[in-house]
């Protein structure tokens, strides 16, 4: 009864239980008076690794967690704060994407002149991290809200870090006009809920459901409705995804990444608890599962629907690379409500696993390609399409990254793309969503459409922008192209550009050191033409150490993701402890 | 005997372009010579090991069977009843007389097309990277008996084909690559959607190990057509003891993914109204590309529809005989009629494919051992033929830099050994006696006339106007007055004549001695025909 559970105190043990959360917060303390006191002549990127201490230092806290706790749900002050293995893992992600994305954060901030504060950059990805992993372990709303707004705020900052860029405070004004709408929506929703309920914790929702809907109907339903509402907005989904491109856009690109995955991974693992704890539940008479439930579930997989239609229609004329991964993120979005909107059917009870997994390799492909975009739009000096041109010869291993992030997202065969979406379109199937089936796989068809412009832009086109058939249009094109490429006007430059790309590249595999000075040499390169670096783009890709290593770690996991899923798949499964419900 | 069965043959033959495809990445791309030899040798060896496997099996009468089954990945699935269930993807290939012939003419054109890519000048490495990718693609998918791993090598054969016509096409190359990308991606899509359907049902089986029982889900091809033709499977039982089967393929399901199949497949083929992707193809692929793509690539489609669509659903397919048949015959007076009127060579091949697809369709429309026979025989006939005649259209191309009809003439003079060559393949393909297309043809439209004779007659027109438009253009080319600019041209190398003799030599053969590809068919046909008598479609 709600009486009993009103107040409860935090005791010492607890504070052990969130010894991940909490020192992580101290962390963030401790970075931030840091900073005030280190001169400024201190390059801020020791504050970057010192961010990535802590995140792997939490990291290593969970997984001694979970390893010790042996499935054990272990919940504290009232049930309101959970950790259960549902939990634990996609802490474990979160924390894992941000480490990414701090790397990548090293490998570009200190090139980007319209960051003035180049410190914050950092730090204030781990209050944004414990939000996320607040809510991934909220069990109860107000719990849900309060790790939810922690996210949010520290974003909206985060967005307008490039102070010096018009675009970036649009996109932060727009990010924190549309973010309060969606916690709007979500608070309205909730509050429907409590009104009817008179509880804030999801288990006990779920348990007075039943009896409340005899009466309230209505409200239930508009709660929930509100609810799903405000996180679509939150998870960029389709029709409420119109901010993602702006934002995106505007953001820094690691922090886009950011947004793409652990935002939307946060707001998404909570709607997958919220759907499963509260509103899976039976009808009265306890003999099927009740129509307002499968209704709600449904409304979620129209969303879904909406999404991968939207963005993958949408992206077809884009240009844009940013904007167009945050195309790509609405449709994924649309992907990942699949397994939340199927519900649980007899023959079908693996959503948790397709979900992780999906979530898994969409963390992979899109930091990844974020990834490559930082360093292909500072060669380029623009976030077109066509500064891709050419890459394959500039850089030909970065190219081959990207066609397996392009593969991986499109959801062609040996990436973890691939078997992503099959677990999720077989787990649909089972539970005889025939339509949603079919609307998740020609989505994926179109998606080909643009994913493979990206590669037609590597492979197909020279630098200059110019398609590669411009050169043959005489008739006479096996003579011209008898020397392949060199012979055309560009190919003396791309050549020479070619050397120095393929130099630079076998410098980041060997030695780090000469990397460095390569870098550093970059860097007074950037600092002199700086004024014109929008300009600049002479087509030289540079990778720094710390984003060569994201690409490769991100790289290598999508193929081995998708040669053997197996094992990862086996671990999902192994820690699914997610609260069925008793009926 | 020759203990071949011991060793993984099938897995060497599928790896071997694989490794050819590392051995060329070590390669300095500056020695063509050396990748050259690299890449032949990497062709050759697949086909000398398919050669032989053919040989072997002929010998036994497919009383040996070679399959491989491997386990790769086993999903738990969770589920709201006890027991240990489970997803299993697995590796598993095997052949019979309907993969065989198939893999062998994959292996000869592609060894061809491999030494006739002499024509591809610029980033010759990448070029054969993607080509032996391709192969292993193609190989994968006529050997495989899962449905996943029949879609992970089709899969694997449409990116190959994308970056082969997208970079070393003609002009139009990019349009050609998106139309060829977003056709055959919406066809695999459909097929995926037809594959889980299956799997999620007839892919049903259990293990018993020595502790539990294990319930699986798998694409495993045995276990399917097994359920399938087993009319007391649990995926037959529309209604169990607990009450209805969710798991049950009843009717609707079984129409549902027959159609989707039909559809996935006929894109591939191409059926008529989804052929435009495959114009653009042959217009704009370089010529050792659509050698493969016309000699091989569009089997796969007809490979599909017959093993997945008929040999899995044969009730349904016999229900529809009539309709196959007349998609056949539309296909093939549709593909002669505009290939009458086509100016540009590459274009009156393109349209001829379609047009000999068509009686494909018939062979398999037929529904009985003489039509089956036939559609398989001219799947291979015209694989040989098609590859053969583009084969030509690369050497002709690169001499006299068009293949527009009007631009040529009086060639024969100029190029005697080619111009013959063409001659011999334009005969083959009217379907000459003595030749292989004759073979094809004859026992396709014999299977049909016994069960619609006026469809057979409208396919005899088709067969006359076939011989119209190739002799039209064959001619045009060969004879006539010479043009201007093309009396200095040297006939063909050895390097172009070597293909050209040797494909030559398979369609003689297969024209004289049909019964060397007839008699492996039969071992699959028979086998099909028997099932099909046992069932409901055969009453």
């Amino acid at each position: 009864m709600p009486e009993q559970t009103l107040f409860q105190p935090l005791t010492w043990s607890d504070l052990l239980v969130m010894a991940p959360e909490l020192a992580l917060g101290a962390w963030f303390v401790l970075l931030v008076v840091l900073e005030l006191l280190l001169p400024r002549a201190v390059s801020r990127n020791w504050i970057g690794g010192l961010t990535l201490t802590g995140l792997l230092g939490a990291f290593t806290l969970i997984l001694l967690r979970m390893l010790e706790s042996n499935g054990e749900v272990i919940s504290l002050l009232g049930d309101s704060y959970r950790v259960d293995d549902f939990a634990s893992m996609l802490k474990l992600l979160f924390l894992a994407a941000t480490a990414l994305i701090v790397l990548l954060g090293l490998g570009t901030v200190r090139y980007d002149r319209a960051v003035t504060d180049k410190g914050e950059y950092f730090y204030l990805l781990l209050p944004a991290v414990i939000g996320a992993m607040t809510m991934a372990s909220s069990g109860n709303l107000v719990t849900l809200y309060i790790g939810l707004e922690l996210l949010s705020i520290t974003s909206y900052v985060l967005v307008g870090l490039r102070r010096k860029s018009s675009l970036s405070a649009e996109a932060a004004f727009k990010y924190v006009i549309t973010g309060g709408l969606s916690s709007a929506f979500i608070l309205f929703g909730m509050s429907y809920l409590y009104g009817v309920i008179g509880s804030v914790q999801l288990a006990e929702i779920n348990a007075a459901l039943p009896g409340a809907l005899e009466q309230y109907e209505a409200l239930i339903y508009t709660g929930f409705l509100m609810m799903i509402i405000g996180f679509a907005i939150k998870i960029a989904a389709a029709p409420f995804h119109a901010w993602s491109l702006d934002v995106y856009q505007g953001a820094p690109t690691p922090i886009a990444a950011f947004l793409a995955v652990v935002s939307k991974g946060a707001a998404l693992a909570i709607v997958f608890r919220m759907m499963f704890a509260t509103a899976l539940f039976a009808s009265p008479d306890r003999t099927s599962i009740s129509s307002v439930s499968d209704e709600v579930f449904f409304i979620v997989l129209l969303v879904a629907a909406a999404s991968m239609l939207y963005g993958t229609l949408a992206a077809l004329r884009q240009l844009n690379v940013k904007r167009l991964l945050a195309l790509s993120g609405v449709a994924n979005a649309g992907y990942l409500l699949v397994p939340i909107g199927v519900s649980f059917t007899i023959g079908h009870l693996n959503n948790m696993s397709e979900f992780l997994f999906y979530l898994i390799a969409y963390l992979l492909m899109t930091i990844g390609a974020f990834g490559i975009h930082t360093v292909v739009s500072r060669a380029a000096g623009h976030d077109e399409l066509s500064g891709y041109a050419g890459m394959y010869y500039r850089s030909p291993w970065l190219a081959l990254s990207m066609i397996l992030f392009v593969l991986s997202l499109a959801g062609l065969p040996l990436s973890a793309g691939f078997f992503g979406k099959l677990f999720i379109v077989l787990g649909a199937e089972r539970a005889q969503a025939y339509w949603i089936v079919a609307v998740m796989v020609l989505s994926s068809v179109i998606s080909y459409y643009f994913y493979f412009g990206l590669v037609r832009q590597m492979f197909m086109r020279s630098s200059n922008g110019l398609s590669g058939a411009s050169h043959s249009l005489d008739n006479d094109e096996d003579a011209e192209e008898g020397y392949g490429f060199r012979t055309s006007g560009t190919s003396q430059t791309l050549a020479a550009q070619e050397a120095k790309a393929g130099h630079i590249e076998t410098a980041g595999s060997s030695e780090q050191a000469d990397e460095e000075s390569v870098v550093q040499s970059a860097e007074a390169k950037m600092e002199n033409s700086l004024s014109s670096s929008l300009e600049q783009g002479d087509g030289v890709i540079r990778i720094p150490w710390p984003t060569g290593i994201v690409i490769a770690l991100c790289a290598i996991l999508t193929l081995a993701l998708g040669i053997v899923p197996g094992p990862l798949v086996d671990i999902i499964q192994q820690l699914f402890s997610f609260p069925l419900p008793s009926h | 005997m020759s203990g071949l069965e011991q060793i993984p043959i099938l897995s060497i033959i599928l790896l071997s372009p694989l490794l050819g495809l590392v051995i060329i990445q070590l390669l300095p791309g500056q020695r063509a010579n050396w990748l050259k030899i690299a890449v032949t040798t990497a062709t050759l060896l697949p086909l000398a090991l398919s050669l032989w496997l053919y040989a072997d099996y002929d010998r036994n009468q497919g009383a040996v069977s070679y399959s491989e089954t491997y386990s790769w990945v086993q999903a738990p699935l969770k589920m709201n009843v006890g027991g240990d269930w489970f997803f299993s993807f697995q590796y598993a290939v095997g052949i019979d007389g309907l993969s065989l012939p198939l893999l062998l003419l994959t292996a000869i054109v592609t060894a061809m097309a491999a030494l006739a890519a002499v024509h591809v000048k610029k980033r010759r490495k990448s070029f054969f990277s993607w080509f032996l990718l391709l192969e292993f693609g193609m190989i994968g998918a006529f050997i495989a008996r899962d449905l996943f791993v029949f879609f992970v090598f089709f899969e694997i054969t449409l990116v190959a084909m994308y970056f082969l016509i997208g970079i070393w096409g003609y002009y139009n190359r990019e349009r050609a690559a998106n139309q060829f990308l977003i056709y055959n991606g919406i066809g695999s899509a459909i097929m995926l959607i037809a594959f889980v359907m299956l799997v999620n049902t007839a892919g049903f089986h259990v293990i018993e190990t020595t502790q539990s029982l294990q319930y699986i889900y798998s694409g495993s091809y045995s276990d399917i057509i097994r359920n399938l033709s087993d009319p007391s499977a649990y995926v037959n039982l529309t209604a169990d003891s607990i009450g209805s089967n969710p798991f049950a393929l009843n009717e609707t399901k079984q129409w549902a993914i027959f159609i989707l199949l039909l559809v996935a497949f006929g894109i591939k083929l191409p059926v008529f109204p989804f052929h435009s992707w495959m114009l653009k193809v042959h217009q704009e692929a370089p010529p050792a590309v659509v050698m493969i793509h016309s000699g091989i690539l569009l089997k796969l489609g007809a490979y599909g529809l017959l093993r997945f669509g008929l040999f899995l659903f044969p009730v349904q397919a016999r229900e529809w005989a009539s309709v196959l048949a007349i998609l056949g015959l539309i296909n093939l007076l549709y593909g002669a009629i505009l290939a009458f009127r086509q100016q540009e060579f590459k274009l009156v091949l393109a349209y001829s494919s379609i047009s000999h697809m068509g009686i494909v369709l018939i062979g398999l429309a037929a529904f009985n051992e003489i039509g089956l026979q036939g559609a398989l025989f001219q799947l291979i006939s015209h694989g040989l033929i098609s590859a053969l005649l583009f084969l030509i259209v690369g050497s002709l191309y690169e001499r006299t830099g068009t293949t527009e009809l009007s631009r040529l003439g009086g060639l024969a003079r100029s190029m005697p050994f080619i111009s013959g060559v063409l001659l011999a393949a334009g005969l083959a393909s009217l379907g000459l006696p003595g030749l292989s297309g004759f073979v094809g043809e004859l026992l396709s439209l014999l299977g049909l006339f016994e069960s619609m004779r006026w469809v057979t007659a409208l396919a005899v027109v088709g067969i006359v106007l076939t011989a119209v438009y190739i002799l039209r253009s064959v001619l045009k080319i060969t004879f006539g007055p010479q043009r201007e600019g093309l009396t200095a041209i040297r006939d063909a190398r050895f390097v172009e004549a070597l293909p050209m003799v040797v494909l030559l030599a398979f369609i003689i053969l297969l024209g004289c001695y049909p019964s060397v590809l007839t008699d492996t068919v039969q071992t699959s046909v028979g086998g099909f025909m028997d099932l099909l008598l046992a069932t409901r479609a055969g009453g």
